[in-house]
């Protein structure tokens, strides 16, 4: 074997499919071995249904609910009020980020109550939102609204601060008005913080969804793993969980490709 | 003809850390001739940034008066555009996106204008071929053209430039000093450069303004009497070297001390 000491001299280096998908392979193949062994451990009646279950179990349940109609029920009525709760939450956080980030005495008016909602458990405040709005769907969507809305509106603060002051002169010498300095430096300036508020208030916002739903109500993924719970159907628990841990993935996973496209003018880090 | 009128101007600034007055500017006057350009120097403090953000539009007076074309200068204007120190381009928008901002801003151009123009000044500034690139892909050097393509873009009758290859390197800077020198023989504007560099003063300008510090006043006026067009190797000959140094011992002849380090 010959070495090489200059490294420009080396051929381009030659990567196989396996180099190219390692993080994949591996992280697919650890997932794989993990449900074989535990499915194997379920097959072989180790594990007691009380308790826990096994994947074939959960696929199982999940057809059986999925024909009865009941599931596709829940997973819409949860999917609705998370989209609604979410979907205010960006629209209020924006607004109002902005609005507070660039006007100095604003700020100084409503950061007390900012930080004493900020740092409060959002947990806390569901009994409060049950009685004003009741068992029904607008009390979900109102819990998944307080869950994602600080992300958004903390991050689009920081944003509209961060702005470049030299592009605010910039614009300023060029005539700009007070209209056009928001659409062409404030806006765009804050588009990175904003959607990183967006993915962070679409994984809390999905935490709201399911507390939400366990404090009253009868519809809902998040009902129907309480009422597993109380009900020792360990096997719909499971169920409930993987399906909520599939939106968060696929949903986080998607609010990551956002914020990069719209990053993508940002230099490398 | 007088474009641009600077009378006896006067601007203080209250230092609010120990509650003193400081004189940035004291009974500045300069007249510069349309088409003419003109350099001003001097060391850090002299205020020369102030009276260049007073020009734009972009800070206050107290005394004294500013005009263009005899209106008095009371804010940012259609009539002049910044070539900034620091290229202060909009990273989310590419080299054209940033050329047509000013225009934009402005409104003064259609959009089969604005469309024509920005490939135009692109092409005036080198960067032909670099329009979908963003700042952050770009060198210094390239950015301080995609800063001076959007100034000229917007069609001003003042171009006012604040030390705008001060964060070049000096093999880039002779080059657009050159380069600019080019441009400016195409568009011909009113031209108020502002720089620390007295043989870069003198290389572009047909008069060169002295500044000094604690008050900033104008100090003196140079005439430059190189024909133009002028070549780099100008800055070698001996009359330019002659002009630099007393424009260097008009510089130096003041009570205090040079401050060169830093910048304003």
């Amino acid at each position: 074997m010959t070495v090489v000491d200059d490294p420009d001299l080396l051929p381009p280096p030659r990567r196989s499919f396996y180099q190219r998908h390692e993080a994949l392979i591996l992280g697919g193949s650890a997932i794989i071995v993990a449900l074989a062994a535990w499915e194997a451990m379920w097959q072989a009646g180790k594990i007691s249904p009380l308790f826990f279950t096994g994947p074939s179990q959960v696929v199982e349940r999940f057809i059986a609910e999925w024909n009865d109609g009941r599931l596709k029920q829940d997973m819409l009525y949860s999917g609705r009020n998370f989209v609604i709760g979410v979907g205010l939450a960006i629209a209020a956080g924006v607004v109002l980020g902005v609005l507070i980030g660039w006007y100095r005495r604003l700020a100084m008016l409503v950061e007390p109550f900012l930080t004493a909602l900020y740092s409060t458990p959002r947990v806390a405040l569901v009994p409060l939102v049950l009685i004003w709005f009741g068992i029904g769907m607008w009390s979900k969507v109102f819990i998944v609204f307080i869950n994602a809305f600080f992300p958004v509106l903390m991050n689009t603060i920081g944003g509209v601060k961060a702005i470049d002051r030299d592009l605010l002169r910039a614009a300023r010498a060029f005539c700009a008005s007070d209209s056009q300095i928001f659409t062409t430096v404030i806006v765009p300036g804050s588009v990175p913080f904003i959607l990183t508020g967006v993915r962070q208030a679409v994984a809390l916002g999905l935490i709201g969804v399911v507390v939400g739903e366990m404090f009253g109500g009868s519809e809902g993924i998040g009902y129907m793993v309480n009422y597993g719970g109380q009900t020792f159907q360990t096997d719909t628990v499971f169920l409930g969980v993987v399906i909520i841990a599939f939106a968060g993935i696929v949903l986080t996973w998607l609010a990551e490709r956002l914020e990069r496209h719209f990053s993508r003018w940002r230099p490398e880090r | 003809m007088i474009k641009l009128q600077i009378d006896r101007l006067t601007k203080r600034y209250y230092v609010e850390r120990d509650g003193r007055q400081v004189l940035a500017l004291s009974d500045v006057s300069l007249s510069v001739d349309a088409g003419e350009f003109v350099a001003i120097v001097g060391p850090s403090g002299c205020g020369k940034t102030t009276l260049l953000n007073i020009l734009a539009g972009l800070l206050t007076y107290d005394d004294g008066a500013v005009a263009i074309d005899g209106d008095a200068i009371r804010g940012p204007g259609l009539n002049r555009a910044v070539v900034f120190q620091h290229a202060s381009l909009l990273p989310w928008r590419t080299v054209a996106g940033n050329v047509r901002y000013a225009m934009e801003l402005q409104k003064r151009f259609d959009a089969a204008a604005m469309r024509e123009r920005t490939d135009a000044f692109i092409r005036l500034v080198g960067l032909a071929g670099f329009e979908k690139h963003y700042p952050s892909e770009l060198s210094g050097g390239m950015q301080q053209r995609v800063n001076l393509a959007r100034a000229l873009a917007a069609d001003p009758a003042v171009l006012l430039m604040d030390e705008p290859f001060a964060a070049l390197d000096a093999q880039t800077r002779e080059q657009m000093q050159a380069e600019l020198l080019k441009i400016w023989s195409h568009a011909r504007k009113t031209v108020v450069f502002i720089t620390h560099q007295i043989n870069e003063a003198i290389y572009l300008a047909d008069r060169v303004a002295v500044m000094s510090p604690r008050p900033g006043r104008v100090k003196g006026v140079f005439t430059v009497p190189f024909e133009r067009p002028r070549t780099l190797a100008l800055k070698r000959e001996p009359r330019f070297l002659e002009i630099e140094d007393a424009i260097w011992r008009l510089v130096e002849d003041q009570p205090q001390p040079l401050d060169i380090a830093g910048t304003d």
